[in-house]
């Protein structure tokens, strides 16, 4: 019966098979420096926060890091699983638009029809600029 | 009426037994009751009247649209909604107001559904309780069940108050919560990496991921593209195939949805015997941490297929153990692209930073973002960048082949559907699930869910039986790619096999009334 062989597995033993969940993640691997932490920042534009968050990211990556003991010579990576298909490309042709009153409706600031931003030609200030994590 | 299924209320609505306004009514008026579990973010009580009043029309005229017409129904607050708030449980949109429908939604509404409102969920869908949004966490409607409770009198160290309630599981836990509780009949939930199959199985739902590309994902807010689906939750089969018989099918707006043509509608015929079948058991999916329970009840439904006459062969996955952290190296990569969009100018929230365009994005995103989301973003972020992409990002995309390529063995070794656990246990308490943080419970929770959206299967979570605590297990069946209707047919056979109890709720509504004392004292004794 069924059960017997899911009894045989339970017996088999588990050494050497890692558990999905680690209790003991490894320590950060100190890789997130505070060049990294900036860097980040600025391409995501996110803060971190807090000392938990880039301790956070530590395990992460350390959890990320088991997917280097699998063996990928040779295989393709996948983007898609609908890979094998076609892509189905719609007529050009104009069935709708003409909204733009509907769409202006959502933004906070808005002149005639313009969306408005802040000057884009003002980077980030740097983080020793600012203050280190001030909302931890 | 409210505990009927979806088929039954729909011939009940065409026989004239009830009408859709009374049966909205009494909808609404349970949710009212319910609010304290907190499924629903936004009640649209308006839109559902009307709604419900055209549909009565059309039943006068003998007109109905269908199975559909007239049924109350829930989505999940990050589906599109014309006219009504659209949050993802987020202050990032709180107050935005989509100006369309997303796909499904306007299907369900072309089919004459009445939509009740939209529903709680984790922050853009990232989790695996239901806990992280900001309006709050959603309660399991099983915390408050006869069978729940009086398991809970025997155990002498059980305090019988509130504070022990139980979560619903994620992140469409609102969805599970409303159906659950008999607030409206089919709820959209969405599922990336089992949002809509692990709160079905902690809430004794069924709990459907159609293949990828066979549902349209226009109008749900993206969250990993190349997974995400809209999944469907009710309380039975056959309902689940009546709901994804009017959402299935390729939409030009959704250019990843598949033209090929489909059966429609999905009727499920019943599987008289199961002879034929060949049900494959992954051995890897057999982990230390499964409880005694589910493991259990797994068993014995292999059994229950053997003694059917289906052959049940054991099989192998074996990148199954690396599937998790392929999931979530992939998903906060895509997390990290697609919540780059959020930057306040044209929609949802914006701050008062007028500096620099740089630094207005990076406080709204502060302000508008959890730190669940923010470290998301800020993970995937890392994954691509130059130096970790070859060996994170790419890496992850070639293990996500092998797992792919696991799932198309197994099923070519002529297995025709999967059987797996669907979580690791039943719901826990609330208190007991926030001890760890998001990341590490939903590496947790999503363990047997993941795989499925990493291949694009369609994978169904089937309520089993209930616990020794008297909550709900589910088992998740999976089949192959574009055979939803076979799936769903066998998960059929089984459902009617396994004979879940229906949740009681008398003590829900009692303490609904309570709650509702207490609120009518509070507000007196303010005056």
């Amino acid at each position: 019966m069924w059960s017997r062989l899911v009894w045989l597995g339970l017996r088999a033993p588990l050494g050497g098979r890692q558990g999905f969940t680690s209790k003991a993640d490894p320590q950060g691997s100190g890789r997130i420096t505070a060049q990294v932490i900036e860097h980040l920042e600025r391409l995501a534009l996110v803060d971190f926060g807090s000392r938990e968050a880039v301790a956070r990211l530590e395990k992460a990556i350390a959890f990320a890091d088991r997917l280097r003991a699998v063996d990928t010579d040779g295989v393709e990576p996948m983007e898609s699983v609908l890979e094998d298909r076609c892509l189905y490309l719609r007529s050009d042709n104009v069935v709708e638009g003409n909204c733009a009153d509907e769409l202006l409706q959502n933004s906070h600031r808005v002149v005639e029809e313009y969306f408005v931003a802040p000057p884009g030609n003002i980077s980030l200030p740097k983080r020793d600029e600012q203050e280190p994590f001030p909302h931890s | 009426m409210l505990g009927r299924t979806l088929r039954e209320v729909s011939a009940a609505l065409k026989q004239g037994q009830i009408t859709p306004t009374e049966l909205c009514q009494k909808c609404l008026s349970l949710i009212k009751k319910t609010k304290f579990l907190n499924a629903y973010i936004t009640v649209s009580e308006e839109v559902a009247l009307k709604q419900a009043e055209e549909s009565e029309q059309r039943y006068k005229n003998g007109q109905s649209l269908g199975d559909l017409d007239g049924i109350p129904v829930a989505v999940k607050d990050n589906f599109s909604t014309s006219g009504i708030e659209t949050t993802c449980a987020s202050n990032m949109l709180k107050g935005y107001i989509p100006p369309y429908n997303a796909t499904v939604v306007q299907k369900l509404l072309d089919q004459g559904a009445l939509l009740m409102g939209k529903t709680n969920l984790d922050e853009f869908a990232m989790g695996s309780g239901s806990t992280d949004g900001v309006f709050g966490p959603v309660k399991n409607p099983w915390s408050y069940s006869k069978q729940y409770r009086e398991k809970r009198k025997q155990n002498p160290h059980s305090k019988n108050e509130d504070s022990d309630w139980l979560i619903t599981g994620g992140s469409s836990g609102g969805s599970a919560a409303a159906v659950s509780a008999f607030t409206c009949y089919a709820a959209l939930g969405s599922d990336t990496g089992g949002s809509t199959r692990n709160p079905a199985a902690h809430c004794g739902l069924v709990g459907f991921k159609p293949s990828y590309g066979l549902v349209s994902r226009h109008g749900l807010i993206p969250l990993v593209n190349s997974m995400d689906v809209p999944g469907i939750l009710t309380r039975c089969v056959d309902d689940a195939a009546i709901v994804l018989g009017a959402l299935a099918g390729p939409d030009p707006k959704d250019s990843t949805t598949v033209h090929d043509p489909i059966n429609k509608p999905f009727m499920l015929p019943s599987l008289a015997d199961v002879s034929k079948l060949c049900i494959g058991i992954p051995k890897e999916y057999l982990v230390p941490e499964l409880s005694s329970e589910v493991r259990s009840l797994w068993s014995k439904a292999a059994d229950l297929f053997e003694s059917g006459g289906a052959k049940v062969l054991e099989v192998s996955l074996p990148h199954t153990s690396y599937s998790i952290v392929c999931y979530h190296v992939l998903c906060t990569s895509e997390v990290a692209s697609n919540m780059a969009r959020f930057d306040g100018l044209q929609y949802g929230h914006r701050c008062d930073i007028d500096v620099s365009t740089e630094a207005m994005y990076a406080a709204t995103r502060r302000e508008g973002f959890n730190d669940v989301v923010r470290g998301r973003i800020l993970s995937g972020n890392f994954f691509l960048l130059k130096e970790n992409y070859e060996n994170y990002f790419v890496k992850a995309q070639k293990v996500r082949r092998l797992i792919a390529n696991d799932f198309v063995n197994a099923f070519n070794s002529g297995v025709d559907v999967l059987l797996t656990p669907t979580t690791l246990s039943e719901a826990v308490p609330y208190l007991e699930f926030i001890k760890e943080d998001n990341r590490t419970r939903s590496a947790q929770d999503d363990i047997f869910t993941q795989a499925v959206n990493m291949a694009g299967l369609p994978a169904v979570s089937i309520p089993v039986a209930l616990s020794n605590q008297g909550l709900p297990i589910g088992l998740q069946f999976i089949g192959r790619a574009f055979c939803d209707q076979q799936l769903l047919t066998v998960a059929k056979w089984f459902e009617k096999q396994v004979q879940f109890p229906v949740i009681q709720l008398q003590e829900l509504m009692d303490y609904c009334s309570a709650v509702l004392e207490n609120e009518k004292l509070a507000s007196v004794s303010l005056k």
